[in-house]
């Protein structure tokens, strides 16, 4: 089994090449989930668009209006260690350093993980509790309407360019915790993030604990009304649905959604 | 096309080779460059086996399309030596604290410590253990390999 492979030189390149080529054809970033994919016959494209050579969609940056700009091509390493993403967050460049391991850090593409949407992802969490956009070249879309289902995204045959995630009111906490019950290098059992404005405002996901990263809504108004931690996270239950695998049983997971989203919210107060 | 030619190097030695698209970087340099100090164990990017350099980033070759080195620079543990054969100073502390047994996951756990000692020169012991996290390796127990790394970072 083969492919026909379009090295692309430029953003625009691979976007012309994804319209003429449509569904027959995915993108390669930095090759982690496409080796993987590719490996176990779940993709058998009959086009490649690799992208792994376009420079321009690597940098990562604040701009003019305070938005952090996180190109698709920049690896989870460069956000992690990012100047600009330690400043504009310090839990989203934690949340990156959580992902696996160095070796898959170093390759792993921002842009890739997003596209890929496995629902165990930890970037999609931290991303979305900061109200993150997924710049296209089909537009801008909310990345929690961009995210579809596992393994299913809007995107179609456009390609992603950047995430994008919006001003920081001064003052705002923001936390992620990921629980790994039994190696450091594990897909999440539950992650959750949780990001408090100073004029109150609570915004709450969660991952691997549905079919996509989710907002957590009842626990946000909840605790966002003053509700305590241990009532506002009991809300977390209509929020998800987990599936029973390795990492717990779906009721395990349940349980641990409420004890990490009860964590993080007493964090956000401390 | 599903064939293409890249040009790059491997420990320092410049090759061209056609190759398929759909060629992962362990088997070009397995079986294309005889490479085979380089080991595949998972193939799927945890057990860290297989760890090579690119422009001295460390990955793992049985998750890095072959054809993403075109115009790099690959090192595999078979580059760590000098070139008159002198080994490093880490894969000299690897022998004397007896940081291996079976040695399936030496090739590995050499090119990740490289790495990370050209990263951090000093590094702590909690920071070995976390940047070494993701080579396994079930003789050891990692005591030594811990020792290896803080012996030649000194």
């Amino acid at each position: 089994m083969t492919f026909e492979l379009h090295r692309a030189a430029s953003a625009d390149e691979a976007r012309d090449l994804l319209g003429r080529y449509g569904d027959d054809a995915v993108v390669l970033a930095g090759g982690t989930a496409f080796a993987l994919l590719w490996k176990q016959g779940l993709i058998r494209p009959a086009h490649v668009v690799d992208i792994h050579g376009v420079a321009s969609l690597r940098g990562i940056a604040r701009t003019n209006d305070g938005w952090l700009r996180i190109g698709a091509l920049a690896t989870h390493r460069d956000a992690e260690r990012s100047a600009a993403v330690r400043e504009h967050c310090p839990a989203l460049a934690a949340t990156f350093a959580h992902v696996a391991t160095v070796r898959v850090r170093n390759q792993a593409t921002v842009g890739g993980n997003l596209a890929h949407a496995d629902p165990a992802q930890d970037p999609p969490v931290t991303l979305l509790a900061l109200g993150a956009e997924v710049e296209t070249t089909a537009g801008a879309t909310p990345l929690g309407s961009f995210l579809r289902g596992p393994f299913e995204t809007s995107l179609g045959s456009a390609l992603l360019i950047a995430v994008s995630v919006p001003p920081l009111p001064a003052g705002t906490r923001a936390v992620f915790h990921k629980f790994l019950p039994r190696t450091a290098d594990d897909y999440a059992t539950v992650s959750v993030a949780a990001v408090r404005t100073p004029d109150g405002n609570v915004r709450v996901a969660l991952g691997s604990v549905a079919g996509t990263a989710v907002r957590a809504e009842a626990v946000e108004r909840a605790a966002g009304e003053g509700v305590p931690p241990r009532e506002a996270a009991a809300l977390v239950d209509e929020a998800i649905d987990p599936v029973g695998d390795a990492r717990g049983s779906a009721e395990y997971k349940r349980r641990m959604a409420r004890v990490w989203t009860e964590r993080a919210l007493l964090d956000l107060a401390a | 096309m599903s064939t293409l030619r890249i040009g790059f190097t491997a420990n320092g030695t410049a090759r061209v080779h056609q190759i398929p698209a759909e060629m992962l970087l362990i088997e070009l340099l397995r079986d294309v460059c005889g490479l085979t100090g380089t080991k595949e164990g998972c193939s799927v990017g945890v057990c860290g086996a297989c760890s090579v350099l690119v422009d001295g980033v460390l990955v793992s070759a049985c998750l890095v399309p072959a054809v993403h080195v075109d115009g790099r620079e690959v090192t595999t543990v078979e580059g760590l030596a000098a070139p008159d054969g002198t080994l490093s100073a880490l894969q000299e502390r690897f022998i004397v604290d007896g940081g291996f047994q079976c040695g399936i996951c030496t090739p590995g756990q050499l090119i990740a410590a490289t790495a990370l000692l050209r990263e951090r020169p000093k590094p702590e012991e909690r920071e070995i253990r976390e940047w070494m996290m993701g080579n396994l390796c079930r003789c050891t127990g990692y005591q030594r390999i811990v020792d290896a790394v803080r012996g030649a970072s000194a």
